[in-house]
C-alpha cells in the first residue's frame, strides 16, 4: 500500500493530482502540493541522509529550509544538483533524487563505522587528527577525508539553463508573507505605495498555512488566499512567491532569488530556471518569521525525532502522519499545539513531557479533558532505536537521571523554544541582542531603514504580529511621503492562542548520567562535548568556536543550531549568553545556485563583443578571428583549404613589405581634441613638445602614470587650429580617456578644452607597402607625392563619394598610410581600395602579420609597457622634455628607476635554425641549470618568426639590456625542458634609420 | 552595492562608478622634490571613518565625482562634481612652467 501515512482528509494537498517519483531508485507517489519530504514521510520512509562525520542515519528534523539532515542530490544528468534540501522540493512528477553520503546504500553505510571511531573526529579533528605524519596525508588521510565527507557530486556537463537578474525599485520590501508580512502590505498598499512582498514558499501565508489559526472568523488558509487574492489585483503591490530575500546590504539594496521553474522537471522552452532579484526599497520591513529550535538530548538525531512545528506542518499543510505513537517533548507552551494536531489527525499521543515543574494550567486542563498523559519536571534524557526511534528514556530535569522511564514510541516531537529569524537584520550591520523572557536574540537598533515584525521581532502572539504588520506597513507610506487616512484599514483580528511562556533548557541531563552523543549542529555532526571541547581548549569566542567545531557552516549555516551553540558555549564558560555574544549572519540566507549570479553573462555572452565595420567582409573572405579585449579582429586570411597559421602570416607579411597590403585597424583608440587649450594639455600629458606641432602633422608621443611608469603611446595629429585627433592602442582606449578625464576635471579645469572618444565613429584602415603610394594615387583626389605629403603629414581627403582623413604613419616600417573614413563608409572604402590594388596584388592583412612587422621593426606595444617599465626602459627616454611640466615627471626620476641592472627592452635572434622563441622564456647564461630560473636576467616578451631575416626573432626585457648588444644568451622554457641559444641585438630589426616610411 | 548620487544624473548603482582614490590630496607643482611627488602618489592615510574621494561616473556622463564617504559603514555624506563649472567668459589660465 502506498502512502499509508496520510491523513484521512485535509492539507494544502491536491489529492486527485498523484505524482510519481524516484527516491534512490525507488518509485513513490505523491500528491501536487507536497514536498519531496511530505511525500516520503507519508510512504513511511524516514530515513533520508547518512551524517557528515558519523554517517549516522538521519530523518527530516524540520519541514522549511532550515533542515540540516535532509540533503539530497536532485535530478540526474546536466541538471543534477547536489545538496537541495528534500523539505523544500516541491514534488513534480518524474522528481528522481538520491541519497549522498553513504556507500554502499543508505540503509547499510560502510562509513558507519566512524561513529565507532568519533573520538578521532571530535572538535578540531582536521586539525589534530591529520597532521602527522606527513607521508600519510597523500595515502591515507585524503583518500579517507574524500570518501567520508562527501557532501553530494555536482553535475559534470555545462547546465543546460537559463538564469536572469532583473531590478525592481519601490517605497516598500516586505521579506516573508506571513500574517505580519500580509498585515504590512495591506496597510502600505492602501495607500499606494509601492509594495513588495516575498515569500519563499510557493503560497502566501507563512505559518498560517501550517497551523490551525482563526482570522476574522475564518480559518487562517483561507483568510490568506483572500489577502493574496486582494493583493495580486493591486498595481502598486508585486507578490513575488517561491522568492527568498536572502541578502540585505549596503544602502538598503536587497538581492532575492525567485525560484520559477524549480517545481517543474525541466523550464519550458524560453523560460529561465531562476531569477536573480536586486532591489532597491525606501524601506524594508523584515517578516521573516522564526525558527524553532529543538532540544539537545542523547542520540537527538534520529530518524523520528523532529521540531514540534514540523510535525504540524506535515500534518496540517501536508496532510502526513510522521508517526503512529508520539511523545511531545518540550520546555514552552507552543509544543502542546503539537499534541493537539496530532489528536485530531488521529495520532496516539503517549504523552506531553514539558521540564518545567509548572506548565500553564490552561494547558494542562486542555490535555487532561483528551486524556493526554502530561509528565512535568522531566525531559528526553535519549532516544533509543537502530534506523528509527523506538523508545524514550525519560530524566529529570533536577538531575535525577537513575531511574529512567521508558516509552515505546515512534515519533519525537522537540521544542527547545522559537528563535527570531534575525538574519536580514544583521545583514544590514545591526546586532541582535539578547532576550530574556524568550531565551533568544531578537532584533537590535537599526542600521538601516529596516524593521522587523512579528516572530521575526520575538512576538510570537499572532494578534500581535498582525498590530505590528500593520503599524509598520503604515510607517513606511508615511516614511515614503504617502498620505495615510485616519481610519485607513483595520487590522485584521485573530483569535486568541494563548501567550508563549518558556523557560530555558539548553542541554537534557542523560539516563545515569552516561555518556551519549547529543548533537548540536546535526549537519556538521557537531555535538555538545565538542563545544566543550573547543571552550576548553581555548576555543572560547563565538568566532573561534564556529571555525574549530564547524558549527553554523555548510548549507543549513546553523539555523536551528546557532542559539543552542551559544547557550553551552555560555555554560562552559560559565557566563550568561548575552555575554557570549553572537555569530554575525552574512548573505545568503539560504543556498543559491552560482548560475543566478552569471545570468545571461556566460559563454560567448559574457561580455558584448565589439566589430568593426570591416567584420562582415571578413567573415565573407574566411579571416580566422581574435579577440582583442572586446574586439573581434581578423587574425589571417587563409586562401585555400589547408592554409596554416603560418602560410597565412608569413604570404601577408611579404606582400607588405614587397608590395602593399591593407590591414583594418579601427580598434585603435581615437579621441577627438578640441579648444584653444588643446595643445597645453597634451604638452602636459605626454612627454614629448606639443605646443609648436603645425597644423597637417602628426607626431609619436608617449605618456606616463603619475607614477612615472609608461602608460601608452600613439600618434595625435593637427588637424586644423585647436583641433586635434589622438589615438591610443588598443587596449589602453578607455583607461585613457579616463586618465584625460581625470586630469582635465580634477586637476586643470582652468584648460579651455573639451574631448571625447571617437573610436567607433571611424573606420581605420592602414595602406602599406612600397607600392601603397601608388594605390592611393588611383583613388584620391589630393596630391600624395612625397613632397607633397611627407612623413608624418596629414590631411583631409576624397575618395569618390568618401571624405575621409589620410595620415602617412607606418606601424610596420614600410611607406604607409592610415585611411579614417566615417564608420557607415568603412566596408565600401576597403572594398574600393581592394578593388583599386586588384592589379597590383594587393591583399588584405590580419593581426598576426601586423604583430611580426611591429616586432621586426622594434615597435613595443602592450607586453612591454607591462605597468613596470619605465621610457628609459623602453628606450624612449630621449623624447622627454625635461624643461616642461608633464604627468608622471618627477615620479619616473625617482632613483630606482635610474639605476642600473633594471630590465631594458632589447631585440633578440635565434641562434638555432629552425627555433623559434617562447613568449616568457627567461633569459639565463649558459652556466645556469635548467631549472634554476631564479638567477633569470630577464624574459621574452613578445616573439615571431621574421620573413624578412629568415629566423625567429623576438623582443624582451633584459638586466641592463641596451648595453648588451651582440652578446649571447639563453632562452629557457623550463615547463617544456627547451633551451634556444640567442643573440642580443638592437629591438629595431629592420631599417634602422627609417629610410622606407620617408621615401 | 552603494548606492550613489551622481551630481548630474542621480543615484546610481556602484557598479555604473570607479574609484579614483583620494581627493584631498594637493598635487605638488613642479618646483617640488621628486620626494614630495613620490609621497603624493604612494602615502595615504587609510582613515577609518570618514574619506572624501574621487569617484568617475564612467558608465554614466563620465563626470568625476568628489564623494564623502565613512569607510567603516559606507555611508555616504554628500557628493559633488569634482570640476567647479568655470563661469561664462572666464579665460583658461596657461600652463605650469613651460
Ligand atoms: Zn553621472
Amino acid at each position: 500500500m502506498t502512502q499509508q501515512f496520510r491523513t484521512a482528509a485535509g492539507g494544502l494537498i491536491d489529492r486527485s493530482r498523484p505524482i510519481t517519483f524516484q527516491f534512490d531508485g525507488k518509485t513513490y507517489q505523491g500528491f501536487h502540493g507536497d514536498t519531496l519530504a511530505s511525500a516520503l514521510i507519508a510512504n513511511g520512509q524516514h530515513l533520508i541522509a547518512r551524517s557528515f562525520k558519523y554517517h549516522r542515519p538521519r530523518g527530516f528534523m524540520t519541514a522549511g529550509s532550515e533542515d540540516p539532515n535532509a540533503i539530497v542530490q536532485l535530478r540526474t544528468g546536466s541538471r543534477k544538483e547536489p545538496n537541495t534540501r528534500a523539505t523544500t522540493i516541491e514534488l513534480f512528477d518524474g522528481l528522481e533524487a538520491n541519497s549522498q553520503n553513504r556507500w554502499p546504500s543508505l540503509a547499510f553505510d560502510a562509513m558507519a563505522i566512524n561513529n565507532v571511531f568519533s573520538p578521532l573526529l571530535s572538535a578540531g579533528f582536521y586539525y589534530k587528527t591529520f597532521m602527522w605524519p606527513v607521508s600519510f596525508w597523500t595515502s591515507v588521510y585524503e583518500v579517507f577525508i574524500r570518501k567520508a565527507a562527501g557532501l553530494g557530486v555536482a553535475a559534470t556537463e555545462a547546465d543546460p539553463d537559463h538564469y536572469e537578474q532583473c531590478h525592481e525599485h519601490c517605497d516598500l520590501l516586505i521579506a516573508g508573507a506571513g500574517p505580519a508580512g500580509i498585515a504590512a502590505a495591506l496597510a502600505a498598499a492602501a495607500t499606494g505605495a509601492r509594495v513588495v512582498i516575498a515569500d519563499e514558499h510557493p503560497l502566501i501565508g507563512g505559518s498560517l498555512n501550517s497551523e490551525r489559526l482563526t482570522i476574522d472568523g475564518k480559518s487562517g488558509v483561507e483568510w490568506a488566499a483572500e489577502q493574496m487574492e486582494i493583493l495580486s489585483k493591486m498595481d502598486n503591490v508585486r507578490v513575488m512567491t517561491r522568492t527568498t530575500v536572502f541578502g540585505y546590504y549596503d544602502h538598503n539594496t536587497m538581492a532575492a532569488i525567485e525560484k520559477v521553474n524549480d517545481h517543474v522537471a525541466i523550464p519550458a522552452a524560453g523560460q529561465v530556471r531562476q531569477r536573480m532579484w536586486t532591489i532597491y526599497p525606501k524601506r524594508v520591513v523584515i517578516a521573516a518569521g522564526a525558527t524553532e529550535r529543538p532540544l539537545t538530548f542523547g542520540n537527538n538525531d534520529k530518524p523520528g525525532i523532529m521540531l514540534a512545528s514540523a510535525v504540524r506542518t506535515y500534518i496540517n499543510q501536508y496532510g502526513v502522519k510522521p508517526g503512529t505513537r508520539a511523545i511531545v517533548t518540550t520546555n514552552n507552551n507552543d509544543a502542546y499545539r503539537t499534541a493537539f494536531d496530532l489528536h485530531n489527525a488521529g495520532v496516539q499521543v503517549l504523552a506531553v513531557v514539558d521540564s518545567r515543574p509548572n506548565p500553564d494550567e490552561h494547558l494542562a486542563a486542555q490535555l487532561a479533558a483528551i486524556s493526554i498523559r502530561l509528565i512535568t519536571g522531566k525531559t528526553v534524557g535519549s532516544a533509543e532505536g537502530r534506523q528509527h526511534v523506538a523508545y524514550v528514556q525519560l530524566v529529570s530535569t533536577d538531575g535525577h537521571t537513575s531511574d529512567p522511564e521508558r516509552i515505546d514510541c515512534d515519533l519525537i516531537a522537540s521544542s527547545g523554544g522559537w528563535n527570531p529569524n534575525v538574519h536580514l537584520h544583521s545583514q544590514s550591520g545591526a546586532k541582535p541582542v539578547y532576550e530574556d523572557s524568550i531565551a533568544s536574540f531578537i532584533p537590535g537598533i537599526s542600521r538601516q531603514d529596516e524593521s522587523s515584525v512579528g516572530a521575526a521581532k520575538g512576538s510570537f502572539h499572532l494578534q500581535d504580529c498582525l498590530d505590528q504588520g500593520h503599524a509598520a506597513g503604515v510607517d513606511a507610506a508615511k516614511m515614503a511621503g504617502f498620505k495615510v487616512k485616519p481610519k485607513a484599514k483595520k487590522v485584521a483580528t485573530a483569535k486568541d492562542e494563548g501567550t508563549y511562556a518558556i523557560e530555558a533548557l539548553w542541554v537534557s541531563p542523560t539516563p545515569h548520567n552516561k555518556s551519549y552523543k547529543q548533537f548540536i549542529d546535526q549537519q556538521n555532526d557537531v555535538k555538545v562535548s565538542d563545544v566543550e571541547l573547543a571552550a576548553q581548549e581555548g576555543y572560547d569566542s563565538v568566532e573561534l568556536l564556529k571555525r574549530y567545531t564547524t558549527q553554523g557552516m555548510a548549507t543549513d549555516q546553523g539555523k536551528t543550531s546557532n542559539v543552542n551553540a551559544l547557550a553551552v558555549l555560555a555554560g562552559q564558560r560559565g557566563d550568561p549568553v548575552p555575554e557570549v555574544g553572537t555569530t554575525t549572519f552574512r548573505p545568503p540566507y539560504v543556498p543559491v545556485a552560482l548560475g543566478v549570479f552569471a545570468g545571461h553573462t556566460v559563454g560567448n555572452d559574457f561580455m558584448p563583443i565589439r566589430r568593426t565595420a570591416i567584420h562582415d567582409w571578413n567573415v565573407k573572405n574566411n579571416a580566422v578571428f581574435i579577440e582583442a579585449g572586446l574586439w573581434l579582429r581578423a587574425r589571417y586570411y587563409p586562401q585555400k583549404v589547408g592554409d596554416t597559421l603560418d602560410d597565412c602570416y608569413i604570404r601577408e607579411t611579404n606582400n607588405t613589405r614587397g608590395n602593399v597590403a591593407l590591414v583594418d585597424v579601427t580598434t585603435l583608440g581615437k579621441i577627438d581634441i578640441q579648444g584653444p587649450d588643446a595643445p597645453e594639455f597634451l604638452n602636459r600629458l605626454y612627454i614629448n613638445n606639443w605646443l609648436k606641432l603645425p597644423v597637417g602633422r602628426a607626431r609619436y608621443g608617449a605618456m606616463l602614470r603619475e607614477d612615472g611608469m609608461a602608460f601608452d603611446d600613439g600618434t595625435t595629429s593637427h588637424l586644423s587650429e585647436n583641433h586635434f585627433f589622438m589615438t591610443t592602442t588598443t587596449a589602453n582606449a578607455a583607461p585613457v580617456l579616463s586618465h584625460m578625464e581625470y586630469y582635465h576635471q580634477t586637476v586643470w579645469p582652468e584648460l579651455d578644452v573639451v574631448f571625447c572618444s571617437v573610436t567607433e565613429q571611424w573606420t581605420g584602415i592602414a595602406i602599406a607597402g612600397p607600392n601603397s603610394r601608388k594605390l592611393l594615387e588611383k583613388v584620391l583626389d589630393i596630391d600624395i607625392s612625397n613632397e607633397a605629403f611627407p612623413f608624418m603629414a596629414v590631411g583631409e581627403c576624397k575618395m569618390n563619394n568618401i571624405t575621409g582623413r589620410l595620415f602617412r604613419i607606418s606601424f610596420s616600417g614600410e611607406l604607409a598610410y592610415e585611411l579614417n573614413v566615417p564608420a557607415d563608409f568603412g566596408e565600401q572604402a576597403w572594398t574600393e581600395l581592394l578593388e583599386a590594388g586588384k592589379e597590383m596584388n594587393v591583399s588584405s592583412y590580419g593581426t598576426e602579420a601586423l604583430g611580426t612587422m611591429r616586432i621586426e621593426k622594434g615597435h613595443v606595444a602592450g607586453s612591454e609597457l607591462d605597468g613596470r617599465t619605465t621610457v628609459k626602459d623602453l628606450g624612449l627616454e630621449g623624447m622627454a622634455n625635461r624643461n616642461k611640466h608633464f604627468i608622471g615627471k618627477h615620479n619616473s626620476q625617482r632613483p630606482g628607476l635610474l639605476e642600473e641592472g633594471r630590465l631594458q627592452v632589447v631585440g633578440f635572434k635565434s641562434l638555432e635554425s629552425g627555433r623559434n622563441l617562447r613568449i616568457g622564456a627567461h633569459l639565463v647564461d649558459d652556466s645556469i641549470k635548467l631549472d634554476s630560473v631564479s638567477q633569470s636576467q630577464g624574459h621574452i616578451t613578445t616573439t615571431t618568426y621574421s620573413p624578412s631575416l629568415g629566423c625567429g626573432i623576438a623582443l624582451g626585457l633584459l638586466k641592463d639590456g641596451a648595453s648588451r648588444h651582440g652578446q649571447q644568451i639563453d632562452a629557457v622554457f623550463p615547463l617544456d625542458d627547451e633551451k634556444v641559444r640567442v643573440e642580443i641585438c638592437h629591438p629595431v630589426f629592420i631599417d634602422p634609420k627609417g629610410e622606407l616610411v620617408r621615401a | 552595492m552603494l548606492r550613489i548620487e551622481c551630481p548630474w544624473c542621480g543615484v546610481r548603482n556602484e557598479d555604473e562608478f570607479s574609484y579614483g582614490g583620494d581627493a584631498t590630496l594637493e598635487r605638488p607643482s613642479d618646483d617640488d622634490s621628486i620626494e614630495a611627488w613620490s609621497r603624493f602618489v604612494h602615502t595615504r592615510k587609510n582613515p577609518a571613518g570618514k574619506h572624501t574621494e574621487h569617484w568617475q561616473h564612467v558608465n554614466g556622463c563620465r563626470a568625476w565625482i568628489v564623494v564623502e564617504r565613512n569607510t567603516l559603514t559606507h555611508e555616504i555624506y554628500s557628493t559633488a562634481p569634482a570640476s567647479p563649472i568655470l563661469p561664462a567668459g572666464k579665460k583658461s589660465t596657461r600652463g605650469l612652467n613651460t
